[in-house]
């Protein structure tokens, strides 16, 4: 079954037309790739679901058309994102970031053992426990985005660019973990990601976009056998 | 040595002025992320409610209460339709729109109510005191005190223990972030301005009797409640309330003690512990340090 569906999404900031026709969909608890080079419209893309930005076309998550809904009631929908540059509260500690996170939700005892889980995934974090979000590393801090994202058990998370910013096997230790979470808790995903490599570690599938639209889909496993997105974004 | 005690403990006193504005400057600052010049204008308005039903024959406490509701939602519009549009953009403008909101409040209550001294008043005389070992104590500070005591509990309480205390600090930390959480970030401010102004108007009816009641009141004591925001810090209500108390009793005693400052040149000496201050531990005595890493 689709969970989400996108249909000739466009997207503008200002005058600037970013998207242009984006469209791809992610079935339940499934996690697809966008891949494209800088400014293809990757990270509007997951803005538009989020709605983070004024969008045309249509957005459908589980049935439902979410396009021009404000990021708040996406979220209330089960749609975490984690936006580019993390989005951390720095001035709060990992533990008030993940219960940041768990917000919309009541059950008390859910949150604490999501918690233990994530501490468990993220060893890191609990040596950071503590500390304001502003003192973590870089690679700590994608952590903690991810957790927070996890901590309000979304039907789908948005990730964007988790690799930014960080030393390759610190890149490689996130994704792993990321696969991890996807495997345990079966939340679909989509991921947008520059290096395919790293996509790949959790996608099944991916979308490939070009200055605004959507223009190639496929499995990992097609999209590995062609040379041109070999060349173009999995490093020869 | 009397005398010292004396002069420590009429500081002290002062300093609760002081330190109750300082509060309400730490809350809205935990929860917006802004320094709001015009808590000073809006602890007026809420001082001239109070007297206002008062006038009409309200009892007192009760008007206090109906002053506090008054200004909560006062607080809460004010976000809604003054400062909603500056929150996206460039700090500073909206600091600088809320210098021009204390400007606009203090005239607007001297065009409604005059700038003439207005009695304020009070459940008991401002100036009962009772003598303990030959220092003299009023009433009205130990009541202040008490009132900070209790309010800086309730606001520690709120940040530290609340899942809302929790929410105000996301939202001014960082809006989009917190809106990507499911927090309703509009709504939350407007709670955070209510607070605030439940503060100031709780600042405004207890300092109201103590000075004489005109819109320009709480001019000087702004400044000072400022001062003391900087040099304890902005994010910690102790360490405010601290400063507040240390700043006016440093001042009074410099004023007796040291002659060529006296009490014409007094008010220098919270700008020297400012600069001080800011020179050694920018983030203010009690404050958090901010790390940023990318």
């Amino acid at each position: 079954m689709t969970l989400l569906e996108l249909e000739s999404v466009t997207a503008a900031y200002g005058s600037v037309q970013v998207l242009d026709g984006v469209s791809l969909s992610v079935p339940d608890g499934g996690a697809v790739g966008i891949l494209g080079a800088n400014g293809a419209g990757k990270t509007t893309t997951l803005r538009s679901i989020s709605g983070t930005v004024r969008t045309g076309g249509r957005i459908v998550f589980d049935g439902a058309d979410i396009r021009g809904k404000r990021p708040e009631q996406v979220a209330a929908m089960g749609i975490a994102h984690v936006p580019e540059g993390r989005g951390s509260f720095g001035t709060l500690t990992v533990r008030e970031n993940l219960r940041i996170g768990a917000y919309l939700r009541r059950d008390r005892r859910g949150i604490e053992s999501d918690i233990e889980f994530l501490l468990d995934l993220f060893p890191n974090l609990k040596e950071r426990y503590k500390s304001n979000a502003s003192a973590l590393s870089g690679g700590e801090q994608q952590m903690l985005a991810v957790g927070r994202a996890f901590m309000a058990r979304p039907r789908l998370l948005l990730l964007d660019e988790a690799s930014l910013g960080l030393a390759p096997s610190t890149a490689k230790v996130v994704y792993d973990a990321i696969a991890r979470l996807r495997r345990e808790s079966g939340i679909a995903m989509l991921v947008v990601e520059q290096n395919a490599n790293l996509a790949f570690r959790v996608v099944d599938s991916a979308t490939v976009l070009e200055t605004g639209r959507s223009v190639l889909s496929g499995t990992s496993a097609e999209l590995k056998g062609r040379d041109d997105i070999r060349r173009a974004y999995l490093g020869g | 040595m009397g005398q010292f005690i004396q002069l420590f403990v009429d500081g002290l006193s002062n300093g609760s002025i002081y330190a109750v504005l300082a509060l309400a400057i730490v809350l809205v600052n935990q929860a917006t992320g802004l320094v709001n010049f015009a808590q000073g204008g809006m602890a007026v308005l809420s001082a001239y409610l109070t007297w206002w039903f008062a006038e009409h024959g309200i009892a007192l406490i009760l008007a206090i209460l109906l002053s506090v509701v008054a200004s909560f939602l006062l607080g809460g519009l004010v976000e809604r339709f003054a400062m909603r549009r500056f929150e996206g953009g460039d700090p500073d403008t909206a600091v600088v729109v809320t210098i021009g909101l204390l400007t606009l409040v203090t005239g607007l209550c001297g065009i409604i109510w005059g700038y003439n001294y207005l009695t304020f008043p009070w459940f008991f005389s401002t100036g009962a005191a009772f003598t303990v070992g030959g220092i003299t104590i009023s009433w009205w500070s130990v009541m202040s005190v008490v009132v900070i005591v209790v309010i800086m509990g309730l606001l520690q309480a709120l940040f530290a223990g609340t899942k809302l205390g929790l929410a105000l600090r996301a939202v001014a930390d960082n809006p989009q972030s917190a809106a990507l959480s499911g927090l309703r970030v509009g709504r939350l401010l407007m709670v955070g301005w209510g607070l605030a102004a439940v503060l100031g108007a709780i600042a405004g009816t207890i300092i109201a009797p103590k000075l004489q009641m005109a819109p320009q009141m709480l001019d000087e004591v702004l400044i000072y409640a400022l001062a003391a925001v900087v040099i304890g810090g902005l994010d910690s209500p102790l360490g405010a309330v601290i400063a507040a108390f240390a700043v006016s009793v440093i001042q009074n005693l410099v004023a007796v003690y040291v002659s060529f400052i006296g009490s014409d040149l007094k008010i220098i000496v919270p700008f020297v512990i400012v600069v001080i201050v800011l020179a050694l531990r920018p983030q203010g005595l009690f404050g958090r340090k901010q790390v940023v890493r990318v």
